[in-house]
C-alpha cells in the first residue's frame, strides 16, 4: 500500500513571509464604547482600560479622540490599531486644514473615509482589529455611526461595540428616546457603563464620558461609578449550587 | 520680434520672461465659440452657442454634466475639453465614493489647475488647448471658476470665453452687480440676453444655444427647448423683423451694433477656424 504525501502549498515558505505582516489576533484590547444621540449632540462613555488577554494591564487608555472639528472617535479592540487609525486620521484633517476654504469634513465624511479604510483592509485579509464609533455635529445636525473591522458600518441613534451591544443596547432600547438633555443623557450612559462593570470581565471602574455639540468636543476627566456588592446573595454564592465555587 | 525664436517648446523662456507655447494655447481658447457663465448666491448657469461644422453635422457638445453640483463649459480643442471633464467627473465621483460627500468645486478647480500647470512644465507635453468655465457648489454656495490653458484660475460673478466674447462680456459688466441675488428665471434671461450679444446681429433661435443650470437642491441638468424658445420670446418681440423690431425693441442692440467694430477681425476669422476646435 503506498500513499503519495501532497504537497500543499508549495511556495508555503514565501507565503509565510508575506503572512507573517498580517494581524492574526489582537494583543492589548479596549472594551465596549457606548454612545446615544442627545439634545445637543452626541454622548459618549468608555473605561479607560487596556486588556492584554485576560490580565487588566492598562489603567489609563484613552479610548475616544476629538477628530478635526466636527467629530469624535471612540474605539474598542486592539489599541495599537485604534492609534495607527488616529494617525490616518490625522492626515486627513491636516490636509483637509490646508485647503483653508472654508469647507471642511464632517462626521458623515469621516465615518465613510474610515468605513473605506476599514473594508479595503478586511479584503487584504490584514484587518484593523476595532469596532470604531463616530460621532458629530455639523450645521446642527447629529451624526453617530458604527465601523466593524470588518466593513459593516451603519448609523443609529445609539450605538454600543463588543459586550455593550449584549448589556447595553437593550437598556437604550427600552430608555433611549429624542432630545434627552444633557443630565438625563449622562444617567442612561452610566446606567449602561454600571452593567457593563458588573458583568464584563475586562471592563474597569475609571471611565470617561465625551461629549459633543456644534461648539467642540469635551473629554471629561476620567472617574469612577459607585458599586455596591453587598447582595445578600454575594454573602454565600453557592448556596443554591452544591459543589460550585 | 522675439516671438518665433522662443516658441518652438513650452519649456523655453523669452527674454522677457514669457512662455509663448501658453499664450498659444490661450489663443486656441479665443477660437473656439462663445462659452458663457454666470452666478447667484444660489444658481450657477451655463450657456453656449451650439455651432455645428456644416449645414450636414450635429453640433458639438460644449456643457458637460461633472456631478450633480457641478457643471463645465468650455470653448477651444473640445477634444481636450472631453478629456479634462472626464477628469473631473473621476475625481469627482472618487470623493463621493469615499466621503459619501460631494466634492467641493474650490477644490476641483485647484485639482484641473495642477493638471495644466504639469503641461506647462513638461518638454515633451502641450498645454491644454481648451478654456473651462467650471460652476459648482460647495458649502458656502454657488461659485464660478474659469480654469486656463495657463494651469491659472479665477473665481467670477459672470464670465464669457471664446470667439465674440467680448459682446457678451460687455453685456455682463453692465449687468453683473445684481446677479448675486438674481432670481432663478432672471439669472437664465441674462444668460440667453449674453448669448445673444456673441451672435452679431443674427436671430437667436433655441436651436442656436444650450442652457444649463445648476443650484442649491437643483441638480445640474439642461433646459430643454422648449424653455429657452419661451424665455427668447419674451424679448424677441417678432422673430421674422430682424433689423427694425430688434433695434426699436432693446437698447442691448446698441451694444451688439458697436460689438461688431471691436471684433472684426475674429468675425472674419470664423470661416479659418480650423475643424478640430468648435
Amino acid at each position: 500500500m503506498t500513499f503519495t504525501i501532497p504537497i500543499e502549498n508549495g511556495d508555503a515558505v514565501k507565503i509565510a513571509e508575506a503572512e507573517s505582516q498580517r494581524t492574526l489576533y489582537p494583543y492589548v484590547t479596549g472594551t465596549s464604547i457606548v454612545a446615544i444621540k442627545y439634545k445637543d449632540g452626541v454622548l459618549m462613555a468608555s473605561d479607560m482600560g487596556g486588556s492584554y488577554g485576560s490580565t487588566l494591564r492598562y489603567k489609563n487608555i484613552e479610548r475616544m479622540k476629538a477628530i478635526g472639528k466636527h467629530s469624535l472617535l471612540g474605539a474598542s479592540g486592539e489599541i495599537s490599531d485604534f492609534q495607527e487609525i488616529l494617525r490616518y486620521l490625522d492626515e486627513l484633517t491636516l490636509n483637509d486644514n490646508m485647503w483653508d476654504d472654508g469647507n471642511s469634513l464632517g462626521p458623515k465624511e469621516i465615518h465613510n473615509y474610515l468605513t473605506r479604510v476599514m473594508y479595503n483592509r478586511r479584503n487584504k485579509f490584514n484587518p484593523l482589529w476595532n469596532t470604531l464609533v463616530l460621532g458629530g455635529v455639523k450645521n446642527g445636525k447629529s451624526y453617530l455611526g458604527m465601523v466593524s473591522m470588518i466593513g459593516v458600518s451603519f448609523e443609529d441613534d445609539h450605538v454600543a461595540t463588543g459586550f455593550g451591544n449584549h448589556l447595553a443596547r437593550p437598556i437604550l432600547r427600552d430608555e433611549w428616546h429624542a432630545d434627552l438633555s444633557f443630565e438625563d443623557g449622562v444617567k442612561l450612559l452610566e446606567k449602561c457603563m454600571r452593567v457593563l462593570l458588573y458583568r464584563d470581565r475586562s471592563a474597569i471602574n475609571k471611565l470617561q464620558i465625551a461629549k459633543i455639540t456644534e461648539e467642540g468636543v469635551t473629554v471629561s476627566q476620567p472617574y469612577s461609578l459607585k458599586t455596591f456588592w453587598e447582595y445578600s446573595s454575594f454573602h454565600n454564592p453557592t448556596a443554591s449550587a452544591e459543589g460550585s465555587w | 520680434m522675439f516671438r518665433n525664436q522662443y516658441d518652438t517648446d513650452v519649456t523655453t523662456w523669452s527674454p522677457t520672461g514669457r512662455l509663448f507655447q501658453v499664450e498659444y494655447a490661450m489663443e486656441a481658447v479665443k477660437q473656439g465659440s462663445a462659452a458663457i457663465g454666470l452666478r447667484s448666491r444660489s444658481h450657477v448657469v451655463l450657456a453656449c452657442v451650439n455651432k455645428a461644422q456644416s449645414e450636414l453635422s450635429s453640433h458639438q457638445r460644449k456643457i458637460f454634466k461633472v456631478d450633480d453640483h457641478i457643471g463645465v463649459a468650455i470653448a477651444g480643442l473640445t477634444a481636450d475639453g472631453r478629456v479634462l471633464s472626464r477628469y473631473m467627473r473621476s475625481e469627482s465621483i472618487n470623493h463621493s465614493f469615499t466621503y459619501e460627500s460631494p466634492l467641493p468645486v474650490g477644490r476641483l478647480v485647484v485639482h484641473l489647475a495642477d493638471k495644466a500647470q504639469v503641461c506647462t512644465q513638461r518638454s515633451w507635453k502641450r498645454p491644454y488647448g481648451v478654456g473651462l468655465l467650471v460652476g459648482g457648489l460647495d458649502e458656502s454656495g454657488a461659485h464660478l471658476y474659469y480654469n486656463c490653458p495657463s494651469g491659472n484660475y479665477f473665481e467670477y460673478q459672470a464670465f464669457a470665453i471664446g470667439s465674440r466674447s467680448q459682446a457678451a462680456k460687455t453685456y455682463l459688466e453692465r449687468r453683473f452687480e445684481s446677479f448675486g441675488d438674481s432670481s432663478r428665471e432672471d439669472l437664465i434671461k441674462d444668460a440667453i440676453l449674453a448669448v445673444r450679444e456673441t451672435l452679431q446681429g443674427e436671430t437667436l433661435k433655441s436651436s442656436l444655444c444650450t442652457v444649463a443650470i445648476l443650484g442649491v437642491d437643483e441638480p445640474f441638468h439642461f433646459l430643454d427647448q422648449e424653455a429657452i424658445q419661451k424665455v427668447i420670446d419674451t424679448f424677441e418681440k417678432v422673430p421674422e423683423e430682424e433689423e427694425g423690431e430688434d433695434e426699436a425693441g432693446e437698447g442691448e442692440a446698441e451694444a451688439a451694433a458697436a460689438a461688431p467694430a471691436e471684433q472684426g477681425g475674429a468675425g472674419a476669422g470664423d470661416q479659418d477656424v480650423a475643424p478640430m476646435e468648435m
